[in-house]
């Protein structure tokens, strides 16, 4: 709401002001790092100054061992998204809209949804061992809850009135579903989406440095067993990074499915 | 939904009767015109866009109930094919679940009714009821079919002087604008029948006029039957052939408005809105007052459209 009055007192120059507004917090931060590194304020066995954090990931790109284990992680956050989203979305979509799977399954799924996936990890290895299908099965479950909900909710929430106007004309079953069912959940089920896109990374790191042999978790495990400060806060950096490149997509998705809606239009 | 067997001998008596008399005798009050005179337009014409032409509408003993409550107590009533007719009433009189009932969205408790088929019914709700979702030209689409979908969409859009908007969310329109769509939607079905709840209820004054207008000419052209629910007098004497007044579910007043078109708002148009009016506002039960059997030309313009 301070950008519009900064807009209105000085028209264009403002625009870039408001632009770097968000950045001044972060970037005094990193000059303040560097600057107590080098004067030597910060060890960096605590703290290595932004600088070398930098250098330590362009040695790790130019090796090639950063873009492997960057690989391996993304691999398994949109496999184990894939897999639970999808789940989720079948499910709400299911339950949303039959009462009778409502009656067999919702009771169960919200009492299943109390548990909180960390929970499970002791099971999730007694099951599965440390190999990938464990890693799978933590992201799954614990983006599926999200997806399920909002989509359920989504599914419930579509204006009786719309249905009722598309039914008398003319409209059933799938037509009626493409057309007014699911768009009219659309803006519900994005939500369920951001939520699960935070919680994958989340997930994602936890499983990754219990046990793994590759994935940026695993090679920020490793580097701490070397002591390599700079290297762990590459890895964190990198999981911030895929963290906010998931909240842009999920930003765009938005942008281009709820066009119409007046609260998403520029 | 409605007993098959019922309609099929009600289609078989309607058929012999006459077209001009009213085959079922309501309760007559006061006002109570039902001169024989000028039979019901449409009624054996087809017009150019005709498309089977208007729907005949016969209920009989029709009743409807929600758990305790009944809402509507045995109508009778035809209505002649590419009639408009106007109903009114208090709120909650029943008006609107008649006209629910009609479209099919209810299911009658008692008696039966004849609306023809579903697909040549068209509701206007009173709100517009657009997919948020779809453009204004895939929102007069929805439920069409074929190649030309889109292109006799247009024409309809054009229809209702919105062609120019076909690209448009509905979210961008004005709620004049936004009837207009919903009525393009339901004329590009060619509806035999065309049911309209209080579709102009929620706008300003200029706009309704403008709206009525556009009603009456599109009815014109095309004689669908229309049945019009709405608290408005006014516009009920300005549209209607048949104005019906409902009281406590129950059909108390069948009034023919033999105005010419398009009608003026002069004083007779005046003087029997007004008796209207006094009619509706009258306690039910109440004899209402004699009126006088020529129109007085003393009667001041009403100023009380708004209190039903």
């Amino acid at each position: 709401m301070g950008g519009v009055a900064i807009k209105t007192a000085s028209g264009r120059g403002a625009g870039a002001v408001k632009g770097l507004v968000p950045w001044l917090v972060p970037l005094t931060v990193l000059a303040l790092w560097q600057l107590s590194a080098q004067a030597g304020w910060l060890s960096t066995r605590v703290l290595p100054a932004p600088s070398a954090v930098a250098r330590a990931a362009w040695e790790l790109a130019l090796s090639g061992e950063l873009w492997r284990h960057l690989a391996v992680s993304t691999g398994r956050a949109f496999l184990g998204f894939a897999i639970g989203g999808g789940l989720g979305l079948l499910l709400g979509l299911l339950t949303g809209s039959q009462r009778w799977a409502e009656t067999a399954l919702d009771t169960t799924l919200q009492m299943l949804r109390n548990i909180p996936p960390l929970a499970l990890i002791p099971l999730v290895i007694l099951w599965f061992g440390i190999d990938e299908t464990a890693k799978l099965f933590l992201v799954s479950l614990g983006v599926f809850f999200p997806v399920y909900l909002n989509t359920f909710h989504g599914i419930r929430g579509v204006d009786r009135d719309l249905i009722e106007m598309a039914r008398s004309y003319g409209l059933s079953g799938w037509s009626l579903y493409r057309q007014v069912i699911l768009p009219g959940a659309t803006a519900s089920i994005l939500v369920g989406l951001r939520f699960s896109l935070g919680l994958m990374w989340v997930l994602l790191i936890v499983a990754e440095t219990i046990s793994a042999q590759s994935g940026i978790g695993y090679m920020t495990m490793n580097a701490r067993e070397f002591l390599q400060t700079d290297v762990v806060l590459v890895g964190i950096l990198i999981y911030a990074l895929l963290g906010k490149l998931a909240d842009i997509a999920a930003h765009a998705l938005e942008r281009a499915w709820l066009r119409w809606h007046p609260g998403y239009q520029q | 939904m409605m007993s098959v067997t019922e309609i099929d001998v009600l289609i078989e008596w309607q058929d012999s009767q006459p077209a001009a008399l009213p085959s079922h005798p309501t309760r007559r009050e006061g006002l109570s015109h039902r001169e024989a005179a000028s039979a019901p337009r449409g009624a054996g014409s087809t017009g150019p866009d005709a498309a089977g032409g208007g729907q005949t509408v016969t209920l009989s003993g029709l009743g409807k109930a929600f758990g305790e409550r009944q809402v509507l107590h045995g109508i009778d009533l035809d209505i002649a094919p590419g009639e408009f007719v106007a109903i009114i009433g208090r709120s909650g009189c029943g008006k609107s679940t008649l006209l629910r009932l009609l479209a099919g969205l209810e299911a009658p408790s008692a008696g039966a009714l004849e609306a023809g088929e579903a697909q040549d019914t068209r509701f206007m709700f009173q709100d517009a009821r657009l997919l948020p979702w779809a453009r204004v030209l895939d929102n007069v689409a929805i439920g069409l079919e074929g190649d030309d979908a889109r292109e006799r969409a247009r024409q309809a859009l054009a229809q209702v002087g919105l062609a120019d908007r076909a690209g448009e969310w509905p979210a961008r329109l004005s709620g004049g604008q936004r009837q207009r769509v919903a009525l393009a939607r339901a004329l590009v079905h060619a509806p035999r029948l065309l049911l309209l709840d209080e579709p102009l209820g929620a706008l300003d004054a200029l706009t309704r006029i403008d709206m009525q207008q556009l009603i009456e000419s599109l009815w014109t052209r095309h004689r669908f039957t229309a049945l019009l629910v709405t608290h408005d007098v006014a516009e009920a004497v300005a549209l209607a052939d048949r104005v019906l007044l409902i009281e406590d579910g129950r059909l108390a007043l069948d009034l023919r408005v033999e105005l010419p078109r398009p009608r003026r708002r002069d004083a007779t148009f005046a003087a029997l809105e007004q008796r209207l009016l006094d009619r509706v506002l009258s306690t039910p039960g109440r004899e209402p007052e004699p009126h006088h059997p020529a129109v007085p030309a003393s009667v001041a313009a009403p100023m009380l459209r708004w209190a039903i």
